[in-house]
């Protein structure tokens, strides 16, 4: 039987429907992690980059996928880690931005990644430091890091000193 | 001598790999690389490769003694977050080392079945955490170093190690601001962890220059263009422990910083047989378990 395989632009589609394990709020195509995907001899191959190098969510991504998939009738599928170029926040699209906002995370700040430099740290230690995470919850710039990492890899701790409500910012990287 | 195999189960590596053989198989197959060709290149390529990866698995592996056991809640998950970054560019760089050997074996294989005498990982890394002084430092101390160790080997002349080197850097350079940070909070901060600090300092200083002294392995892979050579990462990482010591009102210690070398060339301290025990029990236990 001649079956027709589903067009590229459907299975984009279908994967804008997998959730991240860790943040369930945004997809797997929202934070940007899906580099390819491309038909190879009736195979569909899925190029998945990590977030970062030890995210224990990285084999639940895969698995996501892959049950995704399968659920929609696609029977040969392979995944394939990409690595290079490595995966940057500013892949996160701007919808995967407003819905992390809108479920309690501060999203990242472009142009913000820590490059290991001494200007960086010289410039937090004497307050003079430009990042300005706006509380998600009441959007006041008056917010303070509490911890430089938090509940997963991509996140770090920060409170708002004017509703006083904690809150995760999701880092620039 | 290649590790012993368990005991009670000859064929170990065979149940290891028939284990490995069952996961979805991962890699770039994209990334063309000359170098993986090049068999006279190979065994210094792979003992590189290890060394990237011991110093990274033992790094990680220490820090993650940690979980549970920090001082406050946020120190605990940021230690513990460190340890999975590390543990995660282990994996990166024992999955390339075992493809560039070629003979069949995966990373875990290579973290969990080698013994003692194999591993390539510096004495720096292996040391026992101490208090959170000797861990700040030692962490300080390594993050500079792989900082530009990093950041050169994204130039490198092999596109596979120039794409995990950028992957890594990335991480690396937030570990390096944090614990940058805390060597000056620390050391510029009561006299109590003053006096800590710079006891870990005086005591962790002659280990430092094993991340700097290079043989035949090193040279090889800095004259194929895979690695910078390590005598040119030197002034920048000399740069930043004196920016980092002179804010930390800590003193940079005035003996020799290579002392203590060897955990390169497999000769270690009795401190990795310890780490080694508990990390390996499960797979030398019950071979090929995976879930």
């Amino acid at each position: 039987m001649q079956t027709t395989l589903p067009s590229i632009a459907e299975v984009w589609g279908w994967l804008a429907a997998v959730p991240d394990p860790e943040i369930p709020v945004v997809s797997v195509t929202d934070l940007g992690i899906v580099r390819d995907v491309r038909w190879h001899d009736g195979t569909l191959v899925v190029a998945v980059t990590p977030t970062y190098s030890g995210c224990p969510a990285t084999a639940f991504i895969d698995l996501a996928i892959e049950t995704s998939l399968r659920a929609r009738g696609v029977e040969h599928v392979r995944l394939e880690r990409r690595l290079s170029p490595p995966w940057t926040t500013d892949w996160v699209t701007p919808e995967g931005r407003e819905k992390l906002r809108a479920y309690g995370i501060a999203p990242p700040i472009d142009g913000t990644a820590s490059d290991g430099g001494t200007a960086a740290r010289a410039a937090r230690l004497s307050g003079r430091s430009n990042l300005t995470v706006a509380c998600p919850r009441c959007g006041s710039g008056a917010t303070e890091r509490i911890s430089q990492f938090g509940s997963t890899p991509c996140k770090a701790s920060y409170r708002c000193t004017d509703c006083l409500e904690p809150f995760d910012y999701f880092k620039c990287h | 001598m290649p590790s012993l195999p368990d005991m009670g189960t000859p064929d170990v590596m065979a149940l290891a790999r028939a284990a490995a053989d069952a996961q979805p198989h991962h890699d770039d197959p994209h990334v063309a690389d000359p170098h993986l060709a090049d068999v006279a290149l190979r065994p210094a390529f792979f003992d590189w490769l290890c060394r990237m990866g011991d110093n990274a698995l033992i790094l990680g592996h220490r820090l993650s003694e940690w979980c549970g056991h920090g001082p406050a809640l946020e120190e605990d998950i940021a230690i513990a977050n460190t340890a999975l970054d590390l543990i995660g560019h282990a994996q990166l760089w024992l999955g390339l080392a075992a493809e560039v050997e070629g003979q069949g074996r995966t990373a875990d294989d290579l973290a969990f079945l080698r013994d003692t005498l194999r591993f390539r990982n510096v004495k720096l890394v292996e040391l026992p955490n101490g208090d959170m002084a000797v861990t700040l430092v030692r962490q300080f101390l390594f993050d500079a170093w792989a900082f530009g160790m990093l950041r050169g080997l994204t130039a490198s002349t092999s596109p596979r190690v120039a794409g995990i080197a950028a992957k890594a850097l990335k991480e690396v350079s937030y570990h390096l601001e944090r614990s940058s940070d805390l060597v000056v909070r620390l050391g510029d901060g009561t006299d109590e962890s003053h006096a800590r600090m710079q006891d870990a300092l005086d005591r962790l200083w002659p280990y430092a220059g094993e991340l700097f002294a290079a043989d035949a392995v090193d040279d090889a892979v800095a004259a194929a263009g895979i690695a910078p050579a390590l005598s040119d990462l030197k002034p920048d990482w000399q740069r930043t422990v004196d920016e980092v010591l002179a804010e930390a009102t800590l003193t940079r210690p005035e003996v020799r910083f290579d002392v203590h070398l060897g955990g390169k060339q497999g000769r270690h301290t009795e401190h990795l047989g310890f780490i080694l025990a508990p990390m390996q029990f499960l797979q030398r236990a019950y071979p090929g378990a995976s879930w």
